[in-house]
């Protein structure tokens, strides 16, 4: 009966702290947890804090978040400032030395690829600008692979005891993902040069990469909701410069680009802008395959 | 002897040049070791650089048709220097003038170079995180708030209601830092309308402690209740609910001590507990040596799904008093407050952006029990038992713009006849106030709000209406759930 007793309370410890537990990830958008599930494999345990449903720079900061970050061992976050207004509050609360600021379970994507938009003044007059650059690398998957290797590393860097399946898994993604964006760029050949609306700026990252030429935002500044009046001028300019079609990130008010999109005439599209964005973005490969699908449907009408 | 020293000194006089010779010679032997080894490496480096080169041409060419995407050599794990900067650090330094190395972050992605950034060599890099709350206010009453009363209650110094017309109420400077890797610090001072100067908050509180565990020492507000840890200027309403002002004299802080667990549960589940001085309402002269109130707290809280979330708590204080004054009386003894915080959000998909509730009540009761003593007359024993509540709601129907709803009560125990007609006598009066609220924010950091209360806090019924904004500038941290 002891021995049982002892038995039973060894089992119960190894259940309380198993030995080979998975890395514990805490990734604040999806793109980021597909991208840790993508090389962590199963080796890792992801818990994604927010939906392709939710402004990530606008996230209450919930109690269950706190929950989930306590027992972290990494996050991974887009960074340049995108979260500041929840993370920081989540990270103070958790109190989880292993993902404090400069630890390295505190994992920033937009660190490892150069930035767009550098501010030269950091005034809020300008509205929300993030002093290291524009965040939304995500629209550009060319801008994935860096962040894939570096997190790769990272992994490494905490779980060497599965250091080699992270570089295994790296490889193979490399090799998938680089053959999807030479496809994706050559689909999306027809869009070059075309004229666009967008609701909130974005889209910079998937501008460049694609060729497509934004005529104007629907914010007069960033993170700035449009009056009445802004979409007028816009309405204006767009006589001036047409656009073929506006987009706008699926989780935005529709009303702006919807209003614009009537008046002007042209299509709105509502791009995933993230996994689980639409039903269509289940993962990273469909993400970007969808969005182009949506604007070259958008291009023929 | 003395030729014994010439002839010592001769023979080493002979022994040392050949001495020195032969180390001559094993010097050489490792120069010429060393110069082989770094031909070598040059001759490695140089290879590794051509590789480079090369590939970086294949991916140049590869991108101008393709356009994949260029490898960021991976920066070590914690540094946040721009690309441009590890990929410099990557080559390694060559002897000769170096080849042209391209920017191929700049070529790959058709982009201007972005220039490093420097980093900072000024000595106001460490300087910690300055912001300012200022805040306007109007009011318009119908009869003069400046003296306003809480039937029934013997209130603190900041339980009031703002002066009619113009006041600024409280203006605040925060200064936030780490101050090493393991401790942080936060100094709050806010500025009366009369220009004093008070310490709202200055306290450290440890990062690196671990096991879910925080400490916190200095002067703070209380983690007791729900609104109580938040600064005024995070609330909901431009005032706080009633049984704020009635038993904490709006929030409580104090010089003290807390410990916060936060439990390893899927659940948010969180205990904490501190022990303060005593100095401030409902506690007063620092009782039981400078230790006169302590509190306990729990808060949980989770996801009821992707739209909706709720926070719940339970809070605990004991205070003394010791010479508490309102008016010309005078309190001894001990008040032990209970409380019930319960809060609900909603936005659609989780994404409060567009629109967003939240609900939140909170039910108190307390019990004050020791000595009453009215413009020094007897002292009169007290034993009085006060419960007092809330429940407000807010709502974001588009973005910018909200409303809220706010009814809260406040009720005593009948005294006993020796202290009928005192400040602690409501006269079978129950403590009422409803309030509307109407927010327009012209951003995270700028609002205004529209305030009108009935209040029957006090005998005298009263109608407020209170014009306020707020704004914050400087860095500021994010909001509490």
């Amino acid at each position: 009966m002891k021995k049982f007793i002892l038995c039973a309370a060894v089992a119960a410890l190894g259940m309380a702290s198993p030995a080979y537990a998975n890395l514990s990830v805490f990734a604040c958008e999806p793109e980021w947890g597909a991208l840790s599930s993508e090389i962590g494999g199963d080796k890792v345990s992801v818990y994604t804090a927010t939906t392709g449903q939710q402004d990530p720079h606008q996230i209450q900061a919930r109690p269950s978040l706190i929950a989930k970050a306590r027992s972290a061992d990494i996050t991974v976050c887009d960074g340049a400032e995108l979260e500041i207004g929840w993370l920081p509050m989540i990270l103070q609360q958790a109190n989880n030395p292993k993902i404090q600021p400069q630890a390295p379970g505190q994992f920033d994507a937009t660190t490892f690829v150069p930035l767009l938009e550098q501010p030269l003044a950091y005034d809020r007059a300008l509205g929300d600008i993030h002093a290291a650059g524009n965040p939304h690398i995500q629209t550009d998957p060319r801008m994935i692979l860096p962040v894939a290797k570096a997190l790769a590393a990272r992994f490494a860097q905490i779980d060497p005891a599965n250091a080699a399946t992270y570089q295994a898994r790296l490889a193979d993604f490399d090799k998938r993902w680089t053959a999807a964006v030479a496809k994706w760029t050559a689909m999306a050949a027809p869009l070059k040069g075309t004229p666009i609306v967008v609701q909130h700026h974005a889209w910079i990252y998937m501008e460049r990469w694609l060729g497509l030429v934004e005529v104007a935002p629907l914010e007069p500044k960033p993170g700035v909701p449009p009056s009445s009046g802004y979409l007028a001028q816009v309405l204006a300019k767009l006589q001036a410069t047409p656009a073929k079609f506006s987009i706008r990130a699926a989780y935005e008010d529709d009303r702006p680009s919807t209003f614009v999109a009537e008046h002007a005439n042209i299509p709105a599209v509502a791009l995933p802008f993230t996994v689980g964005g639409t039903e269509q973005a289940k993962d990273l490969f469909s993400l970007y395959e969808s969005s182009i699908t949506l604007m070259l449907g958008a291009l023929k009408k | 002897m003395h030729h014994k020293l010439i002839a010592a000194a001769l023979c080493a006089g002979l022994v040392l040049p050949a001495a020195a010779r032969a180390d001559e010679a094993s010097d050489l032997a490792a120069m010429r070791a060393e110069m082989k080894q770094m031909q070598k490496d040059y001759i490695a480096r140089m290879a590794a650089m051509e590789k480079r080169l090369s590939k970086t041409e294949a991916e140049l060419k590869a991108a101008k048709q393709g356009g994949t995407a260029k490898p960021v050599a991976a920066a070590t794990p914690g540094t946040t220097k721009p690309p441009q900067q590890s990929l410099a650090q990557a080559a390694p330094p060559p002897p000769s003038p170096p080849p042209p190395i391209p920017d191929q972050s700049a070529a790959m992605m058709d982009l201007p170079p972005s220039p490093p950034s420097a980093p900072p060599t000024s000595n106001n890099s460490f300087n910690p995180g300055i912001a300012a709350v200022l805040n306007g206010m109007y009011m318009a009453a119908a009869h003069d708030t400046s003296n306003s009363r809480i039937a029934g209650i013997a209130m603190g110094d900041e339980a009031g209601l703002p002066p009619r017309g113009f006041s600024i109420g409280e203006s605040e400077i925060s200064l936030a830092a780490n101050i090493d890797p393991f401790l942080s610090g936060f100094l709050d001072i806010s500025f009366q309308d009369d220009n004093s100067p008070t310490v709202e908050e200055a306290y450290i509180q440890t990062k690196d402690l671990g096991g879910g565990f925080t400490l916190k020492g200095g002067r703070f507000l209380s983690g007791i209740g729900y609104i109580n840890e938040r600064h005024a200027h995070d609330w909901l309403f431009s005032d706080a609910p009633l049984p704020y002002r009635a038993f904490l004299n709006n929030q409580y802080g104090d010089d003290g001590l807390q410990v916060r667990w936060l439990a390893p549960t899927d659940q948010f589940l969180e205990f904490g507990a501190e022990i303060f001085r005593g100095d401030a309402y409902p506690a007063a002269g620092a009782r039981n040596t400078g230790m006169g109130t302590y509190t306990a707290f729990v808060h949980t809280g989770n996801d009821i799904n992707d739209s909706s979330s709720w926070l719940a708590a339970a809070s605990y204080l004991h205070s003394d008093a010791m010479g508490r004054e309102y008016n010309d009386s005078l309190f001894n003894g001990r008040t032990d407050l209970g409380i019930l915080s319960a809060v609900y959000k909603w936005a659609p998909g989780g994404n409060p952006t567009v629109r967003n509730l939240s609900l939140t009540t909170e039910i108190f009761y307390d019990q004050q029990s020791g000595r009453y003593e009215v413009s020094d007359g007897p002292l009169l024993p007290v034993n009085q038992s006060r419960w007092g509540g809330y429940v407000q709601g807010d709502y974001q129907f588009m973005p910018q713009w909200s409303f809220g709803l706010r009814y809260a009560m406040l009720g005593t125990d009948k005294v006993p006849l020796a202290l009928t007609g005192t400040d602690l006598d409501d006269f079978g009066h129950t403590g009422n106030a409803e309030t509307a609220l109407l927010e327009f924010d012209t951003s995270e950091f700028g609002r205004f709000r529209a305030q009108y209360t009935h209040d029957e806090a006090g005998l005298k019924p009263n109608d407020e209406i209170l014009f306020q904004f707020t704004v914050i500038y400087g860095p500021h941290g994010a909001h509490r759930y």
